[in-house]
């Protein structure tokens, strides 16, 4: 972890609610794509975790949902502006574990640390099935970067207005060979997948409200087959056999 | 260079900076960023007899100036700490600790108590009768007077070191309380725990926190801290560490004059986890700036 100033480069909107923003800054903290970072907001007490989508040696890219006061503040942040961020938060994916066929299946805005993954797969010579959900096409994003990459991109939208008529885990079946998934999405959405029998095994991110971030307060642990564990820092990625869901 | 040593009933600190129980674990994350012996002491995470998990998701909401939490005493159990936990503490931070510990009844208290004072480690047991997270807990005896001065007497029958009563402020009157735990003993008071609170999500028109209620903390709580610490120095000559939403060394300073001879600072932490180390880097400037040679000077000065 480390906390230091990022200075925003640019925000591009990406659809009614998502924004794309690109920081600059020390990046030296981040070991691995599905971490976050947390930001300290004018007039917020407690920072915002962000998932990481992607980074360079001095650049942090993140895509943004606007779901409330502290999520708008940032996405309004003008070119030139500094932010308080703590970077290199959470354990993130762990590429070694993808086997021979990963499936990446994303949901909403859940996609963002899943492109930094594909292109990490995809530097590494693994080639990943890219399976991504959202309610209609109009809330879609992200497409042409992650096709850019050159992996298999499959869509699928709850309205048909965008790919199949569907969930990812209609996806998922349509690709039975792929038997690892890396998970981020909306809670019922994570529990679908981890249903999947095809499986064999996964990695699934986890959201949650946070205190602090980093592992002190303990605002924002869960009971794991594997004792309890924080999501902001031995989390936010839970591997599937370990994950115990509660209602 | 002014002097930062202070003394909390005997035990020397070479500042009165003293991170809150519950906002810095056992400060293995902390340690990871600075060292923490710069710190006066650290108050560890709460301490329980058996393991405990605490309270189901969602425990963390934010407010206007600070936030609520509904941890509910998460911890391994006080044989676990005192296995696992205090030998790695001892790398980290080399002076006296304080041992916050909770319980669910005078037998819990007195057990947890007296393993942890024998710890040599341990420089101070804060004892937490005010944690409003946990059920039938905590908070019951520390809004009781009477209940307040048996804990306590219970406590100090099986410790040598000096014992902090840690009291809510979710009470009519703290005072008394801080009074009957004073007759009974104890060596000084720590105060104040979080004050309880609640959010509703619009969206679900449910309480956000699973616990539904949970407690407040950070700088919006401040005032009330500082007003709670003026009347038990008025009434008890006992050292009180004074705790509840600093986030500055102008903060520390201003405690101090209320009457704290030592201060705790919780959430400011989890802001940002440099705070307790920009604070102590702070204060000599700060003492400079008010013309005070000891920090220690400044406990009470207000009452003059």
């Amino acid at each position: 972890m480390k906390q230091s100033l990022f200075t925003m480069e640019h925000a591009r909107q990406l659809t009614e609610d998502t924004y794309e923003l690109v920081l600059s800054g020390d990046t030296s903290a981040i070991t691995a794509p599905g971490q976050f970072v947390n930001i300290q907001l004018p007039g917020k007490f407690l920072r915002r975790p962000i998932s990481i989508c992607n980074w360079t040696d001095s650049a942090l890219l993140l895509l943004v949902r606007v779901v409330g006061e502290g999520t708008k503040e940032l996405v309004r942040s003008v070119p030139g502006e500094e932010l308080d961020v703590l970077s290199g938060l959470g354990n993130g994916f762990d590429l070694s574990l993808s086997g021979e066929h990963p499936i990446l299946l994303g949901g909403g805005i859940g996609i963002a640390p899943l492109y930094g993954l594909a292109k990490r797969m995809v530097d590494a010579g693994v080639s990943p099935t890219v399976a991504l959900g959202f309610r209609t096409g109009k809330d879609a994003f992200y497409l042409e970067e992650f096709a850019a990459l050159g992996c298999r991109l499959l869509v699928a939208s709850e309205d048909g207005s965008l790919g199949i008529r569907g969930f990812v885990t209609d996806l998922a079946a349509n690709v039975p060979e792929c038997d690892y998934a890396f998970v981020c999405g909306p809670t019922p959405m994570l529990k679908a997948v981890h249903n999947l029998s095809q499986l064999t095994g996964g990695q699934f991110s986890f959201e949650a409200r946070m205190g602090c971030g980093f592992g002190a307060c303990m605002g924002c642990t869960v009971p794991t087959r594997d004792g309890y564990k924080r999501v902001c820092k031995d989390g936010p990625i839970l591997c599937k056999e370990e994950i115990v869901w509660q209602d | 260079m002014a002097g930062l040593m202070v003394s909390l009933a005997g035990v020397e600190l070479k500042n009165p900076v003293i991170p809150a129980s519950g906002t810095f674990g056992y400060g293995r994350e902390y340690g990871e960023l600075y060292d923490l012996n710069i710190l006066g002491s650290f108050s560890f995470k709460g301490t329980t007899g058996e393991a405990r998990l605490g309270n189901p998701q969602p425990r963390i909401a934010e407010t206007e100036g600070g936030m609520l939490n509904a941890v509910g005493l998460q911890n391994p159990g006080v044989d676990a700490v005192i296995e696992r936990e205090l030998p790695n503490m001892a790398r980290l931070f080399q002076g006296p600790l304080i041992a916050n510990v909770g319980g669910f009844s005078l037998e819990e208290y007195a057990e947890n108590c007296r393993k942890l004072d024998a710890c040599p480690q341990v420089g101070i047991l804060e004892v937490n009768i005010s944690c409003p997270n946990v059920h039938a807990g905590g908070k019951n005896f520390g809004c009781d007077p009477t209940a307040a001065a048996e804990v306590t007497r219970a406590v100090k029958a099986v410790t040598s070191k000096p014992v902090f009563m840690k009291l809510t402020p979710n009470v009519t009157d703290i005072v008394e309380i801080a009074k009957a735990c004073a007759d009974a003993g104890a060596d000084g008071i720590c105060l104040i725990n979080t004050l309880l609170g609640m959010r509703i999500d619009l969206k679900t028109k449910r309480p956000l926190l699973a616990n539904r209620t949970g407690g407040l903390s950070g700088p919006a709580v401040f005032p009330v801290a500082l007003r709670m610490v003026w009347d038990v120095y008025e009434a008890v000559r006992l050292p009180i560490i004074g705790c509840g939403g600093i986030s500055s060394a102008e903060d520390v300073c201003e405690m101090m004059m209320a009457g704290a001879s030592a201060v705790e600072i919780g959430a400011a932490n989890l802001r940002d986890p440099y705070a307790c180390k920009t604070i102590v880097e702070n204060l000599p400037a700060v003492c400079r700036r008010l013309g005070v040679e000891n920090i220690c000077d400044l406990t009470g000065v207000a009452h003059r």
